[in-house]
């Protein structure tokens, strides 16, 4: 097993109004992951981060961010770490650029000597290249999403806290940042991305965890996730020969249009239904298994989408 | 971090704008006293804007005294107010704090920004009247309130140890305004907390009733900076005004620092 980047042992939040935004949560990322963390606005995603960056203290619990205790040590902990938080924040006075080197200048771990050429680069890395001296006040929102990531880059952190990194981006914009995630873990970051968009994570986490009303509610590998459902599709042009052969067997089934049946094979293997069909001398066009959609999986889980 | 501090302070524009105004009243008020030849007699108007039609000298002190009131601290509530709370309304507090910066760190350099402030309100303040003054009024071997005569060199150590106590006196006022801007996401709402208590300050000040508590009030020893204009100096109200701002400085810092060092940053 990697070895483990966020490690949360029964962490909770009260707020002071007495709402538990977050409740006895275990997260657990590891090296090298892509880990989406998803749930419902409201779900206590955000005030999970801020906890994990030390921006809100928890009632209970204890986190560790690449192995330093953040309550004791949020100094050393954070210093792997780049952030997108609820959107960027910069200086709408100053440029781009400037901005970047104010933020860098501010820590103790900024090195001078590479800091306009890690700006340079993390510029063009984001897609900002050639308005990097534009005032930040004259970017779109789209552009100040990638300004804030290129923020959150500028030191090559080992780990990269998102949250909601594709907010205010075009289709084009969103398909170039997944992009950039995938290069981004190839070349050794792990990922922590918070979203709501389960086909997001769907498409690009090799884990992920469900928070709901301030709770885990599913945490593992999302291919796990995704397990088979027990139905198969089957697509024929001979339906009526098709049904007449499922009603001779064993496997409940449920038509769903002309030419398409659904069947519930369970654990069983799909050959078994495929080779009985070309026995009877069925064309078969399609037979497809069906799996669980991330967002089946939540459904399952929670009983409901309710949002809090 | 102090240094991007001050680098965010000084490239701003609003701070330039605040400082120029704040040099110009004085020479317009000038102005008119030497086109008119009407200076306002002792103990009515700022004090000692009644002597600078015989001493141009004297006309950086006459200056503080006509920005202290209220000019002077507006312009630390609105500075003060701004350093915690705009970051937070600006969205670039998480971000200085997950840099990481320290949030003892971040006070400190705030604290720098409030005190380069007020230093470079005054000193101008001073330096733009020192200017005004030998130009409008001209320099005369002149006359200290208690009517023995003060040197050039004399009168302006006196300016010197003047900006020195105005400061301080600002700085009560800027720990205030610092503590509320720690309270609050909104940096209008901390500077206006930070002029009401300035404000109610004053108005407790003016009354016969609160006799017993004006000595503590922290606005109360602010003028008392022209018995330093005395010969020999009248050091009894100076030295209480400091003490009580050290007070006022102590008190407030400490608050500040108390309630930001494990606040929830929700902004």
């Amino acid at each position: 097993m990697s070895e483990a980047v966020v490690r949360t042992v029964g962490l909770t939040k009260r707020f002071s109004g007495g709402l538990v935004a977050v409740d006895d949560v275990a997260l657990d990322v590891r090296e090298g992951d892509l880990f989406g963390f998803l749930g419902p606005n409201g779900a206590g995603k955000t005030t999970t981060i801020r906890m994990l960056l030390g921006l809100i203290q928890p009632t209970v619990g204890t986190i560790e961010v690449l192995g330093k205790n953040v309550e004791h040590d949020l100094e050393h902990a954070l210093r792997g770490v780049g952030s997108l938080v609820e959107g960027p924040g910069f200086y709408p006075f100053l440029s781009g650029e400037r901005n970047l080197a104010i933020f860098d200048a501010a820590g103790r771990d900024g090195v001078r000597a590479t800091r306009r050429s890690r700006i340079h680069d993390t510029i063009e890395r984001v897609g900002l290249g050639g308005v990097g001296d534009r005032p930040v006040k004259a970017y779109s929102l789209g552009m100040r999403q990638r300004l804030g990531l290129a923020a959150a880059l500028l030191r090559a952190p080992r780990l990269l806290i998102l949250d909601e990194p594709t907010n205010g981006l075009d289709p084009q914009g969103i398909h170039e940042l997944r992009g950039m995630f995938v290069d981004l873990v190839c070349e050794g970051t792990t990922i922590l991305l918070s979203s709501h968009l389960l086909a997001e994570v769907e498409a690009i986490c090799t884990r992920a965890a469900m928070m709901s009303a301030g709770r885990i509610v599913a945490q593992d590998r999302v291919a796990d996730l995704l397990q088979p459902t027990g139905w198969v599709r089957v697509v024929t042009p001979d339906l009526e020969g098709a049904v007449r052969v499922l009603q001779d067997g064993p496997f409940e089934y449920a038509p769903v249009d002309h030419e398409t049946v659904r069947v519930h094979l369970g654990n069983r293997p799909s050959e078994l239904l495929n080779k009985a069909f070309v026995g009877a001398e069925i064309r078969v066009r399609e037979l497809m298994v069906e799996r669980r959609t991330l967002e089946d999986v939540f459904l399952e889980r929670t009983g409901d989408g309710e949002i809090r | 971090m102090i240094r991007v501090e001050l680098a965010k302070l000084l490239r701003r524009p609003r701070t330039w704008v605040t400082i120029a105004l704040l040099a110009g009243l004085p020479v317009v008020v000038g102005i008119f006293v030497k086109t008119s030849g009407l200076a306002p007699p002792p103990g009515q108007g700022p004090a000692l804007l009644s002597e600078v039609l015989d001493n141009g000298l004297l006309f950086p002190a006459a200056a503080l005294a006509i920005i202290l009131p209220l000019f002077l601290p507006i312009a630390v509530s609105v500075i003060g107010g701004d350093a915690v709370a705009g970051e937070a309304a600006n969205g670039t507090l998480r971000y200085l704090l997950t840099r990481p910066v320290g949030r003892s760190r971040l006070l400190t350099a705030k604290l720098w920004v409030v005190i380069t402030f007020i230093f470079l309100a005054v000193v101008t303040v001073a330096l733009v009247a020192f200017g005004a003054g030998i130009v409008l009024f001209g320099i005369k071997p002149l006359s200290s309130l208690s009517a023995t005569a003060l040197t050039p060199a004399e009168t302006t150590i006196r300016t010197v140890l003047s900006i020195l106590y105005i400061g301080w006196s600002m700085l009560g006022l800027g720990s205030i305004a610092l503590f509320a801007s720690t309270r609050t996401d909104s940096p209008l709402a901390a500077s206006l907390a930070t002029l009401a208590a300035f404000v109610a300050s004053q108005v407790l000040d003016l009354i016969e009733a609160t006799r017993s508590i004006k000595p503590y009030l922290p606005t109360h020893y602010w003028l008392k900076f022209v018995d330093l204009y005395r010969d020999p100096i009248l050091w009894r109200d100076v030295q209480r005004g400091v003490a009580l701002q050290l007070v006022y400085v102590v008190v407030f810092l400490g608050l500040a620092w108390a309630n930001f060092a494990r606040k929830d940053i929700t902004s």
